[in-house]
């Protein structure tokens, strides 16, 4: 059968599949349902990990090429602006790891919340925002998401529970565990995934706010995004043990893939429903960056370039999706390269938006300081309103 | 029409019952202050708008424009005005009425719970509202701010307590960086409103890390709201008001001041966050203290009140923002200012507030502004050095003496 046609590039591992599906060469239809395996299998800390076989479907999988793509071309375009001097002060970049950010996506709804730190571009796009809003507010724009007044490291959008977006190491950690308090007092049966990397999983806010979670059963799933690298400190440089997963001791771990979505999407569906009966769970996602730690970070003075070009001709995400599309022939060549060129344009295009979107008025220095601009209602026993406004 | 002269002629006329007039400041006319202005709401509906208000007018304290003593409501509260309680019983029942009335308000602290607070604000809340809302937490003050934080986020409005205000200092980038900051990086769209409080300020002989007053540190944080209480009747007022602000409210309580008995109202009320109160009005010199340093001032009044002196005494309150309009007006009155505080002289509440008085009241200044602050120096355990690190009685005499010669 053609979809048997083995894959031409020699030096990836084989892909392990079992395709069962209708017999039908051109399959872009929703029935069809694939069963993929990953690529390697979960590990468990005082868990039984999840099957390694992950069902999905063309169009999910196509989606995934789609969003893929475009949050790889809208970093390689916030780099390029970067350097042309439209984007300031820090730019950290998450090309390499949109797998993790699309696997969750996939495996949760938009009620679910999700909390990151500052590597948050591509995270604040798959939780529903628009490439004008992430431009315009690296580019310090009224239109930006934060209005101009975060930066690259200020994402949020309240609507699909994405809450940032954080610049101090670990700070998220707590607040993410205040979030999925907040759930659980709302009894609102959704959970929150808290990621952070392998540099902040040496805080001690961790610790204290992983054992309060645990404590009191919080839906919080703490996602430890490895990358390997803590800036230019390699992990087994900064934690002398660097099985993060395995770092909250009572609380069960998994290791996953994090370059392979389906992994990625398999464990997240799977830690959802075991932190909605049972507390806490930490995810470890093995995953790479690509860029260095900043746009100030060239990224090879504490690793080879072998490395990075190994690691991006062996296990990059958009590959794996490719390769798994063209095998199960779900479209061809061509057809992906056409998405290639409509991503690239559709943020070229939001690009020229966001240059024509006006900096934020003088005024707005001074607004959402405080809510409603101070004062609350006050009143006196005897029951007048006294309602003063400050010049 | 009619009810507009009853009223009006009520507002300039009449003086009942002071204690009444403890819950807030005297309004008084505000010529400098041109987009300022207070809108008094009488059940009535009268309201006056900017610059029109008599000059030391007192709020009507019955809603009907009527003789004081025919009416129920007037002669039911002079027999029995309100019940007596200690400072703490009244923080506690301020928390209890707004955890009662709004069923996100949630207590976060250390010990809160089952052991009743350690200084007995929560005592009895945990049974009445159960472990969830009244949370025991671990000792990890830095995790546990900024879970209330990220609680408030999804909306709950929780009270987190810092069982010294010291202690927060181990949160001290939670409450600044995520607390002040996040309603301003996401563009508005996340508001946080935390009541953070606890007991500060210098006790008796409990060592220079327990001793701490974090007014100073927290001062420069945006977006930050910060009020001192003083009295039972403040606390409660103070304390509802912050958990029914959308800001984050750090509400400075006192370790010595836990224990004041005062008479407070039955009936709800609500103080206004940003407003100083009027403590003795004066004509010689304007004294601005607040917490503890409100009762050694007290005293130093009346030392000073013998000797032929009239001081002006505000109780400044809101720490961030002042309220430049009250201090502002008494300035212009009595022309010297004594600044009387806990803080360190250093970077301190007083430090401040002398400046933002340079920067509006200059012109009205006959002297230069005086300002007693605690001494540079950790709190030590000695008793008698412990006394010279605070402003005594004394020292205020002396100054106000200085001040006016």
């Amino acid at each position: 059968m053609a979809a048997l046609r083995r894959l031409s590039l020699s030096s990836i591992p084989p892909l392990r599949r079992i395709v069962s599906r209708s017999f039908s060469s051109a399959s872009n239809d929703d029935q069809t349902l694939l069963t993929i395996e990953t690529s390697v299998p979960f590990t468990g800390h005082n868990i039984d990990p999840p099957s390694r076989s992950v069902e999905t479907t063309p169009k999910e999988l196509l989606t995934f090429f789609h969003d893929m793509s475009l949050m790889r071309r809208m970093e390689i375009a916030a780099d390029s602006l970067y350097k042309a001097k439209l984007i300031r002060g820090f730019c950290h970049l998450y090309d390499g790891q949109e797998a993790v950010s699309i696997g969750m996506e996939a495996a949760i709804t938009k009620r679910d919340a999700i909390i990151t730190a500052y590597r948050d571009h591509c995270i604040f796009l798959g939780r529903g925002g628009t490439l004008l809003e992430a431009f315009a507010e690296l580019m310090g724009r009224r239109a930006g998401c934060s209005k101009g007044k975060g930066g690259s490291m200020h994402f949020y959008r309240k609507e699909t529970n994405f809450y940032g977006g954080h610049g101090i190491v670990g700070a998220q950690v707590p607040l993410g565990c205040g979030i999925a308090f907040g759930q659980k007092y709302c009894k609102d049966e959704t959970v929150t995934f808290t990621m952070y990397g392998d540099g902040a999983a040496n805080q001690g806010q961790l610790f204290e706010a992983l054992n309060m979670s645990a404590l009191w059963d919080l839906p919080v799933i703490l996602v430890c995004e490895n990358n390997h690298y803590g800036m230019g400190t390699a992990e087994w440089r900064a934690a002398k043990s660097p099985a993060y997963y395995k770092r909250g001791d009572y609380v069960p771990g998994l290791k996953v893939d994090g370059m392979d979505v389906l992994a990625v999407k398999q464990a997240c569906k799977f830690a959802k429903e075991h932190v909605l009966k049972n507390g806490p769970m930490i995810l470890e996602m093995d995953t790479y960056r690509y860029h260095g730690h900043s746009m100030s970070d060239p990224g090879s003075t504490y690793r080879t370039r072998d490395e990075i070009s190994g690691v991006r001709q062996e296990r990059d995400p958009i590959e794996r999706v490719r390769k798994l599309i063209l095998s199960h022939e779900l479209s061809t060549a061509s057809e992906l390269k056409d998405i290639e060129k409509e991503v690239r344009k559709e943020v070229d295009d939001a690009i020229a938006q966001a240059k024509e979107t006006p900096m934020p008025d003088p005024s707005e220095l001074f607004t959402n300081v405080y809510v409603k601009g101070l004062g609350v209602e006050a009143f006196g026993a005897d029951r007048k309103e006294l309602k003063s406004v400050l010049p | 029409m009619a009810a507009v002269l009853q009223a009006a002629a009520l507002l300039m006329g009449s003086q009942t019952d002071i204690k009444r007039f403890r819950l807030r400041s005297a309004l008084r006319s505000a010529p400098v202050r041109n987009e300022g202005f207070f809108v008094v709401r009488t059940n009535g509906r009268l309201s006056t708008t900017s610059g029109v208000m008599p000059r030391r007018a007192k709020l009507i304290p019955n809603a009907v424009a009527a003789k004081a003593d025919t009416t129920t409501t007037a002669s039911s509260a002079d027999s029995k005005p309100g019940h007596e309680l200690l400072l703490f019983e009244a923080l506690r029942e301020g928390l209890e009425e707004e955890m009662e009335r709004d069923p996100r308000v949630c207590v976060i602290g250390e010990d809160v719970g089952h052991y009743g607070g350690s200084y007995k604000v929560t005592k009895g809340l945990a049974t009445k509202f159960g472990d969830l809302r009244v949370l025991d937490t671990p000792i990890a003050e830095n995790s546990f701010t900024g879970m209330g934080i990220g609680a408030s986020m999804t909306g709950l409005r929780p009270v987190i307590e810092g069982m010294n205000m010291g202690f927060l200092l181990l949160a001290f980038n939670q409450i600044s960086n995520n607390c002040g900051m996040l309603h301003y990086t996401s563009g508005g769209q996340f508001t946080i409103p935390v009541v953070i409080r606890g007991p500060g300020g210098v006790g008796r002989q409990l060592g220079a890390e327990h001793s701490q007053r974090l007014e100073s540190y927290f001062q420069s944080i945006p977006g930050l709201q910060m009020v001192a209480c003083s009295t039972p009747c403040n606390a409660k007022g103070l304390m509802k008001a912050a958990i029914r602000s959308d800001n984050p409210v750090v509400l400075f309580e006192h370790v010595l001041l836990y224990n004041l008995k005062e008479r407070i109202p039955d009936e709800d009320y609500v103080l206004c966050l940003e407003e100083a109160e009027m403590v003795r009005p004066g004509e010689h010199v304007t004294i601005l203290t607040y917490s503890r340093m409100r009762y050694h001032v007290m005293q130093a009044a009346k030392a000073l009140i013998n000797k032929g002196y009239d001081p002006e005494v505000i109780d400044i309150r809101s720490l961030k923002p002042f309220d430049l309009c009250t201090i502002g007006n008494s300035i212009k009155k009595t022309h010297r200012v004594l600044i009387v505080e806990e803080c360190m002289r250093t970077g301190g509440i007083g430090a401040s507030l002398r400046a933002a008085i340079i920067d509006n009241f200059w012109d009205y200044l006959d002297a230069p502004i005086m300002c007693l602050s605690s001494q540079d120096v950790p709190t030590p355990y000695a008793g008698t050095l412990e006394e010279w690190t605070v402003v005594q009685p004394a020292q205020i005499v002396a100054a106000v003496e200085q001040l006016c010669k």
